[in-house]
């Protein structure tokens, strides 16, 4: 019973999300406010319990018999002092626990990002164009024009945002190389994301046909 | 009856759409929310239609079957599931599809997400994935074939902690099993132990932080499947080879199927996503022959 239920509530909460589509409306206000508050009220529960309770509180009061991490207790102050942001007298005090995220994550990312974007993909970038087979030492045709598309790509784009020198004559000429390049990978991108909330709509159409109604297996 | 039906509006309905261009160039283009209507039609009458469409398998899809069908049985694979209903859609369908493969070739499973919902997620894939006679003869056996380890809050700090050490990450299971009781766990420390990383995601974290942490820094061999929009981030790591394979968007969902032999909903989906997106298309021609009698009319 109360799986229909919660059926008929999805079903009836996708149609007034779409009837958006129509015009602006008191029932897809509505449904926007209830996915609004739910989405918050789920997130702010799961990371309640995940963080604060499960973490923190069994880490420095463990129900087994591991040993108190009472380090947790210096994690648990730094989020005290985020709080203090509520507060307009002391609020400056919550840019203390800020820098010392923003410091903890750039340190990490510092180096993951030069090793994995920068380095792999610049070494992957300048190996030979030509693509040989090496057990038949036959050009892989469709490997070499690749390379070279992606060295051409990669040059003109570079070329593209050098703003030092005019875009005139055979550096301009590459520069607008360098922009077809861009304009394509927009492109793919945004052809990706056309498909990506296509596959969304039909998941809910899916839904509405299979779960609710029956239509489908 | 039903699939007929929808054969004859589909055939309506691309006729209607000449009348549309007609119209167009006649210089009476329709409202705009009429492209809304044929989007749902272009989407609704090819699932009734409950048809397949052709689909080859790319490079990149079968380089990760590849990987797949060389682990022998017993390997153990990591599969995180870093996605919530929103993009099941697209990688559930994934996921059922390496669910099936992996019990029928008896590898190892355990389960993990960054993403609160996404160990959910791969409980539906296991239910959908037993129904198969020949898993469901099996008797697979929780703790012993596959282990859920449930959600771990932490983002790709999650990764870069289970680096040195799993059980830190996860003292206890799904179930709220101890780590050390759950056979499958015994030889597992750190990332040294497990074959491959299977990672299905639809945004942060997710692929792009399993190929920084994992693979990079502690050497694990990773296939991924993407939502379509991230996938165009993450194709650079297939190149350099930090990516073992990627099924990108649903298209690769129904690719993977069909280079496992699974059929299931992305082979259906793919049908209704080839007419919209034909439905797309149609309307951006038509879009522009409205623009340039727009603008031939404004010359006159």
């Amino acid at each position: 019973m109360s799986e229909l239920i919660g059926v008929w509530l999805a079903a009836l909460l996708t149609l007034g999300i779409f009837s958006f589509l129509y015009k602006d409306n008191p029932i897809y206000k509505i449904c926007e406010s209830i996915f609004v508050g739910v989405s918050a009220g789920y997130w702010a529960i799961v990371f309640f319990f995940d963080n604060i309770i499960k973490k923190f509180w069994y880490g420095v009061f463990p129900t087994d018999n591991s040993e108190p991490n009472y380090l947790l207790w210096f994690g648990a102050f730094l989020g005290f002092l985020m709080l203090l942001r509520l507060s307009s007298k002391i609020g400056w005090i919550a840019r203390w626990p800020l820098a010392f995220i923003v410091g903890a994550t750039a340190g990490l990312y510092m180096m993951i990002y030069f090793v994995s974007n920068a380095m792999l993909q610049i070494s992957s970038t300048m190996r030979n164009v030509v693509a040989v087979n090496p057990e038949t030492s036959a050009i892989v045709w469709g490997e070499t024009i690749g390379s070279v598309i992606i060295a051409v790509g990669v040059l003109s784009g570079l070329v593209y945002f050098f703003f030092s020198k005019e875009h005139k004559g055979v550096f301009g000429q590459t520069a607008k190389v360098g922009i077809w390049f861009l304009m394509i990978t927009f492109g793919a991108h945004f052809g990706y994301t056309v498909m990506s909330r296509m596959s969304l709509l039909i998941g809910r159409v899916d839904f509405l046909f299979t779960d609710w109604l029956h239509l489908l297996k | 009856m039903l699939s007929t039906v929808a054969t004859i509006l589909m055939i309506i309905v691309g006729l209607s759409m000449l009348y549309i261009l007609y119209r167009t160039i006649k210089g009476q283009p329709i409202e705009r929310r009429y492209v809304f209507l044929y989007i749902a039609l272009a989407i609704s009458l090819p699932l009734l239609m409950q048809k397949t469409a052709p689909v080859p398998v790319t490079r990149d899809v079968m380089k990760l079957v590849d990987a797949l069908n060389e682990l022998p049985p017993g390997s153990k694979v990591l599969a995180a599931f870093d996605y919530d209903p929103p993009s099941a859609p697209e990688l559930q369908p994934m996921g059922v599809a390496f669910m099936k493969f992996a019990f029928k070739h008896d590898l190892q499973v355990i389960i993990m997400g960054l993403w609160p919902q996404g160990p959910q997620q791969a409980n539906q894939a296991i239910l959908e994935a037993m129904k198969d006679p020949e898993i469901a003869a099996k008797n697979l056996q929780y703790g012993v074939d596959y282990v859920n380890l449930g959600f771990q809050s932490g983002n790709e700090f999650v990764i870069q902690s289970m680096g040195s050490n799993f059980k830190r990450m996860f003292p206890k299971d799904d179930r709220l099993i101890p780590y050390d009781s759950l056979p499958i766990m015994n030889s597992v420390t750190n990332f040294s132990n497990i074959d491959f990383v299977f990672n299905l995601s639809s945004g942060k974290p997710g692929t792009v932080e399993w190929v920084q942490i994992a693979v990079d820094r502690f050497g694990a061999k990773c296939g991924a499947g993407n939502t379509a929009v991230q996938a165009p981030q993450v194709y650079p790591y297939l190149r350099t080879g930090q990516l073992t394979g990627l099924l990108g968007g649903m298209s690769g969902g129904a690719e993977f199927e069909k280079a496992l032999d699974e059929e299931g909903k992305a082979s259906t989906f793919i049908f209704s996503q080839m007419i919209s997106h034909a439905t797309v298309i149609a309307f951006i021609l038509i879009g522009n022959v409205a623009f340039f009698m727009s603008r031939k009319k404004k010359k006159q």
